[in-house]
């Protein structure tokens, strides 16, 4: 959503505007004096640059000015705004900035006294015991309550968990791991990740509503959860959603998106400043990564408490924001009592949409581990190194019970180091870097044997891990054989950068990380911690500091340096080897995308068809396209390519990011609109009656209106033909309030009219009314209605239902950007007048019973005339219209006296058989007449001469909007389609509308020759006969003509004839 | 039209929902009140501002019209809207329309202005209440923080899916109107209710 700034009002959302096209091309001068080429180069042939652009636009839902804008077209941005009639001022094109400050972050805060702590392979550590109902669990330690134990359902066998589990930890604590089998083959997978890049469990929730296609590592346990595993695609609840869900917008100078480490110090650096602050992050807690490797967790409750504590931050907790928009808009969803179960009051929503736009944005988002491709490497048990270790820490949770450990840098040795402490045997650590260095050393004075040089060449294991080969790397000789129950496994680290990338920033590839990490960006964000590729602690919690200072520094706020805390010496780093694909001789599938099931046999096939882009072979494998968008697989993809290529990688880059960065439900993102909300309803003053009587209503626009009363078990034909001889027998009444009312007032009132409309309105009399027409400038209909002058310098104009917030658009694009001169106003009144249509011949006698003031007889008050009057009461302004051919009145009164005029002029019809009628019967009458609808009978291509309607159009007018265009040669040419109408020559037989007409009796072969179509078409109780009004080729020298028309498998012979139909003399206008 | 039928019953867009409105309000127990403040006079201006009707016409209203993009000014019981830079709406109690456009026209004389009687094209809503904020910021895009919309400031906007004209009443417990097309009352009644739900 963009954020445009209206010159008058200020910043505001996109969606309060509506583009005009392009600035600065103005209406010619003298149109009669251009060729017809110069005339079709102001009408159709506008400029289409890539940059700024200058351009049009209205704050419709705001002040309802025109501006100018320059937009760069290539990237939405808006350079500048100014007021119609002011020169395009100058723009410079605005620069992508860097993610992160071109100066080093300054001074590092201070830290406390440095000491060694946390649990990092406290070597000799006693092995903590084990809970004996789940066998998996230990007796202490993670962040799962063990005081509150919960009951679920896997795969229909129950299971005990705890609260602060996900699914997937209370699955590993029974000693499940295998939670599906694989889209493609079959094969059985199991629990890979702790968080939302699980590629493997994804699960279907059954109970208490069936939700399909879960990470297991993202659901929160509750009691009586019912789950089952997937053959990699879930299955649509049939049953209509009961929950409710809704959406809040909300405004900050600061929004921090993860609260790990760089995301938990930016917000306590900027919290106590007085900024509005948004801190929103995934999980049920704060504390990130910090969670899984259980360090300086003191801290981070201690973060969490304070932050909550002032008034001015809000923590968004179990918040994912999924969507990085313009202008620093991010949309974010908060899953607010999913975690409930059953126990979910009713009142409060699902989820919820934060709609947020905040002036600065520190990205924390942390990193997801890079798997490796090896051969069988998809066997349940093999997980990623650092999600071992948090189902350790965070849940207290053994993921298996004898570990190898396969890695290319140093991060999965403190992994491996957490598991022995907690009593995992550690079998191996399989090394691919020749000299791993402290970390190597550190393992093996804790006992673990350090493999340098290896890799993993193969596994085995149907449900589970069973045996892992080792080999020195790119080798086949000297293999050993591990039993293990689990295989750690590292390929090294990817930034989280797909917010950034959503937000246009670019990204570029980091070697000594061996992936992407964000490089500039043109909106005002930050990238802190691991999403930026920090791995080291210290320098992490430093960088989010220093970017939650300077982020509301920016916005004029003073920023107080946090505590933040000691972090333990670690070893020295050694830098990591960068592997995709490993090397071995086997068969075996090297998996990349577990989700879809790809290979690397199937990337190479990929590039041996000569695909040459990630993005192609993401298109041509799948790779990447399944709901867990490749977040393991990604960037290994990208890396085996560059490989098949002999391409480096950082050439190749990245496929794009975009939203959203998890799935999001559409109940979700549409909230409460949906049902009777999902669209605003209008509704006349009148609508209860309506709705008393039996109505049956029909939506034009967003208004409800009666389309016809039917009575006792009538069906739809039956109650229209009653209206119809209502009308034009009796009397009859209509609420016509909703057609569109506008107040033209000042002293160049009909100045403007006459410019607009197509005939002369400033010769109209005051007291009298006249049918008008408004063309676009190409010379089209663009809308009808009846102009009233109330005074010498006021008129109101009425439109039809649907249209009338574009003609006032209209009015007030001509007058704000081409006629700045004219001394006009124009208002909406639609709302202010209730009006009553009183239809037949005995209209006028229920008038003049009500109104006996008004002199009603024809030479007081004759046709196209207007009166004000007092009627049943009421004050009302009377006109003399007729849109059926009849005797006609139109009473205007206020519409909080509506429903009384209402019942007096239906109570004063009674004895003459007063009949209440809807859109269809009037759209039956008009059409008897030949009055066109606009936007029924014409499509935008129809000029008024198309309608035959000559005589609305003005000889004597200079110039009003559309006659030039009514002089070109298209539009003269003779065989333009006309409205005429038509009889079917069997006067029962119904055309619907839509249907073609065709010369001859037979069909000839394709290309078949079509005349035109059927606009309108009706059953005439007065005709007698069905009848329709069409647009034909030339129908107008076709009158009488046989034509043929195309219904199901016959071709009905049907008769050319006038429009007008009924009453051609127009004797009964008068009553 | 507010004065033609003092005989005739008079019915508001939201008559039919005073009754849902008036319950959400006392289940909320405090938290949000909603009422219609039916049939309040609205009369639109439009002049040049800097033009000599503006002063003219706030000295006869006692009421400077303001200048300023989106802000109110209030005297007694009239307060006049920024709609546009040559556009303001004028509320002020039932029925005082006629005379309203009457003071307008004499002051401002020769010059041209237009004034329209508005008052049945939209009504108003009364939001109140400590969840007052929170409930319009699930459907307006606006920051509605004291800092950003505090008294004195009033916005076209959105709400739900449907226009609006937002003021900010005086003291901040005072709460906000919500003037709303007669034609959308009903929906936008309906939409307020259905988002008070968490605080009813």
């Amino acid at each position: 959503m963009l954020l445009i700034p209206c010159p008058w009002c200020g910043p505001r959302d996109e969606a309060e505007f509506h583009y005009g096209g392009q600035a600065h091309v103005p209406y010619p001068q003298a149109p009669a004096a251009l060729t017809d080429e110069e005339w079709a180069r102001y009408l159709f042939f506008r400029d289409n640059p890539k940059g700024p652009f200058a351009e049009r636009w209205s704050h419709a839902a705001g002040c309802r000015r025109w501006f100018n804008a320059v937009r760069d077209t290539s990237t939405n941005e808006i350079l500048a705004v100014y007021r119609a009639g002011e020169e395009r001022p100058e723009t410079l094109e605005r620069r992508a900035v860097p993610a992160r400050p071109r100066p080093a972050s300054p001074a590092r805060p201070a830290f406390e006294d440095e000491a060694p702590s946390g649990p990092i392979g406290a070597p000799g550590a006693e092995p903590p015991a084990r809970d004996t109902t789940q066998p998996y669990r230990l007796s202490t330690g993670g962040r799962v309550d063990r005081s509150a134990p919960l009951t679920f359902t896997f795969d229909g066998t129950e299971y005990q968990g705890f609260r602060g589990d996900t699914l997937a930890s209370a699955l590993l604590a029974n000693g499940v791991i295998q939670a599906g089998t694989s889209i493609k083959f079959g094969r059985p997978r199991g629990v890979f990740s702790a968080g939302v890049e699980e590629p493997n469990a994804v699960v279907q929730i059954e109970a208490p509503f069936p939700e399909p296609m879960l990470p297991a590592t993202t659901v929160e346990l509750y009691d009586g959860l019912v789950a089952s595993s997937l053959p990699g695609q879930g299955r649509l609840a049939t049953e209509p959603d009961p929950a409710r869900y809704d959406a809040v917008h909300a405004h900050c100078d600061l929004l921090v998106v993860g609260a790990g480490p760089a995301g938990l110090a930016a917000a306590a650096a900027a919290a106590r400043s007085g900024a509005r602050v948004i801190l929103a992050d995934d999980r049920p807690e704060l504390g990130g990564s910090l969670l899984g490797t259980g360090e300086l967790l003191d801290w981070v409750d201690e973060s969490g408490e304070q932050l909550d504590a002032v008034p001015e931050v809000r923590v968004l907790r179990r918040t994912t924001v999924f969507g990085y928009y313009d202008d620093n808009h991010l949309l974010a969803v908060e899953r607010r009592t999913n975690h409930l179960g059953a126990e979910a009051p009713e009142k409060v929503s699902r989820e919820r949409v934060w709609r947020i736009r905040a002036r600065r944005v520190v990205l924390a988002t942390g990193a997801h581990e890079r798997s490796l491709a090896f051969a069988d490497n998809d066997r349940p048990g093999v997980m990623l190194a650092a999600s071992a270790r948090a189902y350790v820490n965070r849940h207290g949770v053994l993921p298996g019970r004898h570990a190898v450990v396969f890695t290319t840098n140093d991060s999965a040795y403190a992994a491996a180091l957490d598991l022995a402490a907690a009593g995992v045997d550690v079998t191996a650590i399989v090394d691919t870097r020749p000299e791993p260095g402290q970390w190597a050393d550190r393992a093996r004075a804790a006992g673990i044997e350090v493999l340098s040089g290896h890799a993993v060449t193969g596994t085995q294991g149907d449900a589970r891990l069973t045996t892992v080969t080792v080999a020195p790397y790119g080798e086949a000789i000297a293999q050993r054989e591990f039993a293990a129950d689990l295989l750690l496994v590292s390929g090294g680290w990817n930034p989280v950068a797909h917010l950034f990338s959503q937000a246009g920033g670019k990204l570029r590839h980091d070697a000594a990380l061996g992936s992407f990490v964000p490089d500039t960006c043109r909106q005002a964000v930050e990238v802190v911690g691991s999403a930026r590729g920090a791995l080291d602690l210290a320098a992490t919690l430093a960088q989010g500091a220093a970017a939650g200072a300077r982020a509301v520094e920016a916005e004029g706020y003073t920023a107080e340096a946090p505590r933040l805390p000691a972090v333990a010496a670690q070893p020295r780093q050694t830098p990591p080897l960068h592997v995709y694909v490993v090397p071995g001789a086997s068969d075996a599938p090297r998996f990349v995308d577990l989700q879809r099931d790809v290979t690397v046999d199937d990337l190479a096939r990929a590039t041996g068809a000569g695909m040459r882009s990630v993005e192609h072979t993401k298109r041509y494998t799948t790779a990447g396209t399944a709901n867990d968008q490749g977040k393991t697989s990604g960037v290994l993809a990208s890396g085996i390519v560059a490989e098949l290529l002999g391409v480096d990688i950082s050439a190749l880059g990245t496929t794009t990011f975009r939203p959203p960065y998890t799935p999001v439900s559409f109940a979700t993102l549409a909230g409460r609109d949906r049902g009777a909300l999902h669209d605003p309803v209008r509704t006349t003053a009148l609508h209860d009656w309506h709705v008393a009587h039996g109505a049956l209503f029909e939506n034009v626009g967003q208004w409800k209106r009666p389309w016809y009363y039917p009575q006792d078990g009538e069906d739809m034909e039956a109650a229209v033909l009653r209206e119809c001889r209502a009308a034009r027998e009796g009397v009859a009444l209509m609420d016509a309030s909703t057609l569109g009312k506008i107040d033209v007032q000042g002293p160049d009132a009909a100045v403007l009219l006459d410019r607009l409309y197509t005939n002369m309105m400033s010769t109209l009399k005051v007291g009298m009314i006249r049918y008008g027409v408004m063309c676009r400038p190409d010379g089209m209909v663009f809308d009808d209605g009846t102009v009233i002058r109330l005074a010498q310098d006021r008129y109101l104009v009425t439109t039809t239902t649907g249209n009338a917030a574009a003609v006032l658009d209209w009015m007030e694009e001509w007058l704000q950007t081409e006629w700045p001169e004219l001394r006009v106003h124009c208002t909406s009144v639609t709302e202010q007048w209730a009006t009553v249509a009183l239809v037949g011949p005995r209209s006028r006698e229920v008038l003049g019973a009500l109104a006996p003031r008004l002199a009603v007889s024809n030479d007081d008050f004759p046709f196209m005339a207007w009166r004000e009057s007092t009627v049943a009461g009421i004050e009302a302004r009377v006109c003399r219209i007729s849109f059926s051919g009849e005797l006609a009145y139109e009473i205007n009164v206020s519409p909080w006296a509506a429903r009384a005029l209402w019942e007096a002029v239906y109570e004063a019809g009674a004895p003459y058989g007063i009949t209440p009628y809807g859109t269809e019967t009037m759209h039956v009458l008009r059409a008897e007449k030949g009055y066109p609808i606009i936007g029924q009978d014409t499509d935008g291509t129809v000029t008024p001469q198309d309608l035959g309607m000559s005589w609305v159009v003005s000889k004597k007018k200079p110039d009003f909007i559309g006659k030039r265009s009514h002089a070109r040669a298209d539009t003269a040419r003779p065989d333009r389609k006309h409205l005429v109408g038509l009889l079917p020559e069997d006067p029962g037989t119904f055309l619907p509308e839509g249907t073609h007409l065709v010369a001859d009796s037979v069909l000839p072969a394709p290309p078949v020759p079509m005349l035109g179509h059927v606009t309108s078409s009706y059953r005439s109780a007065t005709l007698g006969r069905t009848f329709a009004l069409a647009l034909i080729k030339g129908g107008r020298e076709r009158i009488g003509e046989r034509l043929y028309a195309p219904v199901g498998d016959h071709l009905v012979p049907v008769t050319v004839a006038s429009p007008v139909l009924y009453d051609p003399e127009g004797a009964r206008r008068d009553g | 039209m507010a004065e033609t039928a003092l005989t005739v019953p008079l019915r508001s867009p939201l008559s039919h929902v005073a009754d849902r409105l008036a319950a959400a309000t006392r289940t909320s127990a405090g938290a949000i009140r909603l009422a219609e403040l039916p049939f309040l006079t609205q009369i639109n201006v439009r002049l040049d501002a800097k033009g000599a009707a503006a002063e003219a016409v706030g000295l006869a209203l006692d009421l400077p019209l303001p200048l300023q993009p989106n802000t109110v000014v209030r005297a007694g019981e009239l307060t006049a809207l920024w709609l546009g830079p040559d556009e303001w709406l004028l509320v002020g109690s039932p029925g005082g329309g006629r005379d309203l456009e009457s003071r307008i026209r004499e002051a401002a004389g020769d010059e041209p202005v237009s004034v329209t009687d508005v008052s049945a094209q939209r009504t108003t809503l009364l939001v109140t209440g400590p969840r007052a904020r929170d409930l319009l910021a699930h459907g307006c895009p606006l920051d509605l923080h004291p800092r950003a919309f505090g008294a004195g400031r009033s916005a076209q906007t959105t709400l739900g899916r449907t226009q609006i004209v937002l003021v900010a009443r005086d003291e901040p417990r005072a709460g906000f109107w919500v003037l709303v097309r007669s034609s959308f009352a009903g929906y936008l009644a309906d939409w307020l209710l259905d988002a008070a739900t968490e605080y009813i």
